[in-house]
């Protein structure tokens, strides 16, 4: 089919609109069909988009799959994938169906609430198969409508400030985005990704009011887009809006937010700031270096100390977060491909703590940690499960987690030994926060009365984790999966990147990678 | 020779033949008012609808290339008909949707439609005027008529106070605009824009007519409430009627914008560099003046004035440009704008507790749940509003940024979009409201089926523009290679 991607993209918008027109009432028959109309539509998507993957061949570095339209405004509406948005693609439309079974149990307004996590999963595939600089912006600006909604209506107590500052953070990093946006449309004269990405943006030094900008438009666009893909992904300092919108979304929106919607900072940063302002990026290196560590070491020493669970894994998502810009801004193959498979990763992982802090949030209605203790006695299956995800988070050999972390390592100690070191200690306190977290969760007695009762996992929870599982394990022991579809995009975009700085690597021979 | 005259008179009267028959029905119905022996506001009411519609219609259809009537006077161009079909239309669609609430306060009088018909054939006027003069008569029919019906619920404080604050200020602004065209007549010796543009080219602009081109513009911008000419709005926003309220917010908007556009391009085209900068610092203050006071506001209505100050802001921005992209981008801005607030307001006129109309936000608490579909479309309506893509808002906003950034104002583009985040924050405030807010009193759930229509329409129109954007950016580019060309 030619229009596969297109069809992957807005099939479940079209089964949200079904839904909207033809579903009526709040009854249960109603809230059934609701569910189950969702769950067909993501697992529908899920099997056009293994279409795509059939389709896709990873040998050809250019973009595939793609269609083309003339659009409003002088703009085209273009989608194609190549090695690295195809996977995210395939990451989004594996974790959907996970996320409305995770939301089996909402009761308060169903309809609305699946409709909100339909659009939003084709606006995040949209985000990825974007070959249109406005395209791009429109879909990665327009999940913010659903995902606002989803934290402010069906969300905990402090909804209403979480989904607020969750909104005005994110856009305000984007429309400083946005103004670059026109700023290189009218510079190129065209807003073709692929073709922009050939353009080859000023980096003059100019000055502007007195300051001089070393590396010019370059410069400046690189920091209007970071400064949206920073918020997003989120970097140490403007992370704040993550915890508390993991705190107040319910556990689906957490997970998706966690697992696919930070991911689109760092595929921005892989799609426009390396490929786009080489120079820019070049420079802005040891800047990048310095924030990561910054939000490795000390997003991890503040996960230390939470007591709220969901705040203890948000926080353990930024300091991940952290390796990926970390491993990104290496520019060699080691660090862009551990970045890359961090993000799928993480993707894997978080989802799956996100999961387990619901399953047992649904049954206790708390979050608090000190509210737990001793669940492995009550609840066998499920500390296996949370066990197998809390190591995998700390980056035990066999599980995904090592695979994305190690190869970030190994990349940034060629780029600067002494950020690798930094970077290092973050896996230490990392696995001192999940193992103590566990500890205080699921081992010692089980003293709590409350927690007599408590139930394991259901069958339906088992088929939840079920795919997390296997993936996480399946990418621990075979990485080729991922590195072998994303290998030689990644090269492209290396050596392309080699070519547009080779003259600075001569002037500034301590950052050069050896 | 009496048949070259006859001739030409025939030439003219046909360019003017709209507004003459709008004119002339205008009086007729008054007449029937008159000398009826009952009261006939609703028959007279939905006669003008009509007319606006059928008239609207005409001028789409039928016009054609450029006029010029009476030596230059009057202008009948493309760039005029945009306007006037934006105007008649959603004039109609306001004046249709007023009809319920009029009833209600007892209000619907003949005279309301018929002041009306008046104040559409002056903005006619303005946006084709082609001289001083002329765009000084059609701005007096418009304000005239307005003044009037924003004082039309005689009976009511807050609607007297409105009407005469807008009076005076609207005196006190025409009066600054008189006097404006006054000193460019002074300095270049001409009132037709085509001589002032003449002189201009000869021998640059005199220093006296640029005092003059100040004072003009300072006058209109009071028209189109743009900051620091904005105190105005709000008063009288909350204090009318509310279908006046809806009324100022779509047509007369439109039609000072295109009177700014039409005299700063026909009678000042040469001298961009000199009007730019003002219009610049306008639009930048505007955007902030809306952005910011509308935070702390609880009134729907005047909260819409200030979204309405901003949002002229962001027009003007397009008319800064100076070139025919900002034009044509100024125009698809306005219609998007007008075309939403005509939504909005086919919302506001329905919000009722206990048959008394409400405008407090606070009574939207979990709207939500008693009428779905309404807060559905307002929640579209918003976010259009805030300008967040996919919605037509957004691209109505990146048309205009585009073309400022185009023309050099880079600052200025800059500078609008860290306030549409700050304007974005009260308008997801009313969505917080509707959505999760808090269990009070609902407002009660009927709404006639043309309000619930328009309304639907609006957000329709909001979410599957996006496509092509129903080919106005065509229409706006022929209006704008009008005007310029």
């Amino acid at each position: 089919m030619d229009n596969l991607l297109s069809l992957v993209t807005f099939f479940p918008m079209i089964g949200a609109g079904v839904m909207l027109v033809f579903l009526r009432g709040e009854d249960e028959m109603a809230v059934r069909n609701a569910k189950w109309i969702a769950l067909g539509v993501t697992l529908v998507t899920f099997l056009a988009s293994l279409a795509i993957l059939g389709q896709f061949d990873p040998a050809n570095t250019d973009f595939q799959m793609v269609e083309e339209h003339s659009w409003i405004a002088g703009l085209t509406y273009k989608v194609g994938v190549d090695g690295i948005s195809v996977l995210f693609v395939m990451l989004t439309t594996l974790l959907m169906p996970i996320v409305i079974g995770a939301s089996w149990n909402v009761d308060k307004r169903v309809k609305e609430y699946m409709i909100a996590f339909l659009l939003l999963e084709s606006l995040m595939i949209g985000v990825f198969v974007a070959l249109d600089l406005m395209l791009f912006y429109v879909f990665f600006e327009a999940g913010l409508i659903p995902m606002f909604l989803i934290i402010g209506i069906w969300g905990g107590k402090d909804r209403v400030y979480a989904s607020f500052k969750f909104f005005l953070y994110t856009l305000f990093g984007s429309v400083l985005m946005l103004i670059a946006m026109i700023a290189m449309w009218y510079d190129a004269g065209t807003t073709d990704i692929p073709t922009l990405m050939d353009h080859t943006f000023s980096s003059d030094t100019f000055t502007i009011l007195g300051v001089s900008i070393v590396g010019g438009a370059q410069t400046l666009m690189f920091l209007a887009f970071f400064a949206s893909f920073a918020v997003k992904m989120p970097m140490w300092p403007v992370h704040t809006w993550l915890p508390d919108a993991h705190v107040q979304a319910p556990t689906a929106g957490s997970i998706i937010l966690a697992a696919i919607l930070l991911k689109m900072g760092g595929y921005g940063l892989l799609r426009f700031s390396l490929p786009m302002f080489p120079v820019a990026s070049f420079q802005m290196q040891d800047f990048i270096f310095a924030l990561s560590v910054i939000a490795i070491i000390y997003t991890s020493l503040v996960a230390l100390v939470q007591e709220d669970m969901k705040k203890l894994v948000a926080y353990s998502s930024i300091a991940h977060m952290g390796f990926v810009t970390m491993g990104i801004f290496t520019f060699n193959k080691q660090g862009l491909d551990g970045a890359i498979f961090q993000m799928i990763s993480h993707g894997f992982i978080s989802g799956a703590l996100f999961l387990g802090v619901g399953v047992i949030y649904d049954r206790m209605h708390t979050r608090e940690i000190s509210a737990y203790g001793g669940l492995a006695v009550r609840m066998p299956t499920y500390a296996l499960f949370f066990m197998f995800f809390t190591m995998a988070n700390v980056g035990l050999p066999g599980t995904s987690g090592f695979v994305g972390e190690f190869l970030t390592l190994t990349g940034v100690f060629q780029a600067n030994t002494w950020v690798a070191a930094g970077a290092t200690t973050g896996v230490i306190l990392s696995a001192a926060y999940a193992l103590w977290l566990y500890r205080r969760v699921a081992f010692g007695d089980l003293i709590k009365q409350s927690l007599q009762g408590i139930k394991d996992v259901t069958t339906r929870e088992r088929v939840l984790f079920a795919p997390l599982i296997l993936g996480t394990l399946v990418l621990g022991i075979y990485p080729g999966f991922v590195l072998d579809l994303i290998g030689p995009s990644v090269d492209a975009l290396i050596s392309n990147f080699n070519d547009a700085t080779a003259g600075l690597m001569d002037a500034a021979p301590a950052l050069a990678s050896h | 020779m009496i048949g070259n005259y006859a001739n030409m008179i025939g030439s003219d009267v046909n360019a003017i033949l709209p507004e003459l028959v709008l004119v002339g029905f205008a009086m007729a119905v008054l007449m029937w008012g008159v000398f009826a022996k009952r009261e006939i506001g609703a028959q007279a009411l939905w006669l003008v609808v009509a007319l606006f519609i059928g008239v609207g219609a005409w001028i789409a259809i039928a016009g054609r290339g450029t006029d010029e009537a009476f030596g230059g006077m009057f202008i009948n161009d493309a760039f005029g008909r945009f306007a006037k079909v934006t105007m008649l239309w959603s004039g109609a669609a306001v004046l249709g949707l007023s009809k319920p609430y009029l009833e209600r306060a007892k209000l619907l009088k003949f005279e309301f439609p018929v002041l009306i018909a008046l104040a559409m054939v002056g903005m006619m006027m303005m946006v084709s005027a082609g001289n001083m003069m002329a765009l000084y008569m059609g701005l007096e029919l418009q304000s005239l008529a307005l003044y009037v019906i924003a004082a039309f619920n005689r009976d009511s404080l807050r609607s007297s106070e409105a009407g005469l604050k807008y009076f005076v200020l609207g005196a006190i602004s025409s009066g600054i605009l008189l006097y404006g065209m006054s000193l460019v007549y002074g300095y270049t010796g001409a009132l037709g824009f085509a001589s002032i543009t003449d002189v201009i080219k000869a021998e640059g602009l005199p220093l006296g007519a640029l005092f003059g081109l100040v004072f003009i513009v300072s006058g209109m911008a009071f028209k189109v409430s743009a900051a620091p000419f904005h105190m105005w709005t709000p008063d009288v926003y909350e204090g009318s009627p509310t279908p006046v309220t809806a009324l100022f917010a779509t047509a007369p908007k439109v039609a000072a914008a295109a009177m700014i556009a039409r005299i700063l391009f026909d009678a000042f085209g040469g001298a961009i560099s000199d009007w730019q900068q003002i219009l610049a610092f306008l639009a930048l203050l505007s955007m902030y003046v809306g952005a910011i006071a509308a935070i702390g506001q609880t009134n729907l209505k005047r909260l819409m004035a200030y979204s309405s100050i901003g949002h002229m802001g962001f027009a003007i921005m397009g008319l800064a440009a100076g070139s025919e992209a900002g034009v044509q981008n100024m125009l698809i801005y306005l219609v998007v704008y007008v075309t939403t607030n005509i939504g909005v307001f086919a919302f506001i006129l329905n919000m009722e507790k206990d048959g008394r109309p409400v405008t407090d936000i606070s009574a939207l608490n979990l709207y939500s749940r008693v009428a779905p579909g309404r807060a559905l479309a307002l929640l579209v309506l918003m976010f259009s509003l805030a300008g967040i893509p996919p919605l037509v808002g957004f691209f109505a906003k990146l048309y205009v940024l585009q073309a400022a950034f185009d023309a050099g104002l880079a600052w200025l583009a800059v500078a609008a979009v860290i306030a549409s985040v700050i304007s974005a924050f009260y308008y997801l405030r009313i969505i917080y409201i509707m959505y999760f807010g808090e269990e009070t009193e609902a407002l009660d759930g009927k709404i006639p089926m043309l309000h619930m229509g328009l309304l639907a329409a609006s957000a329709a129109a909001m979410v599957f523009g996006i496509i092509n954007t129903f080919g106005l950016e065509g229409f706006a580019l022929t209006a704008a290679r009008a005007l310029l060309g």
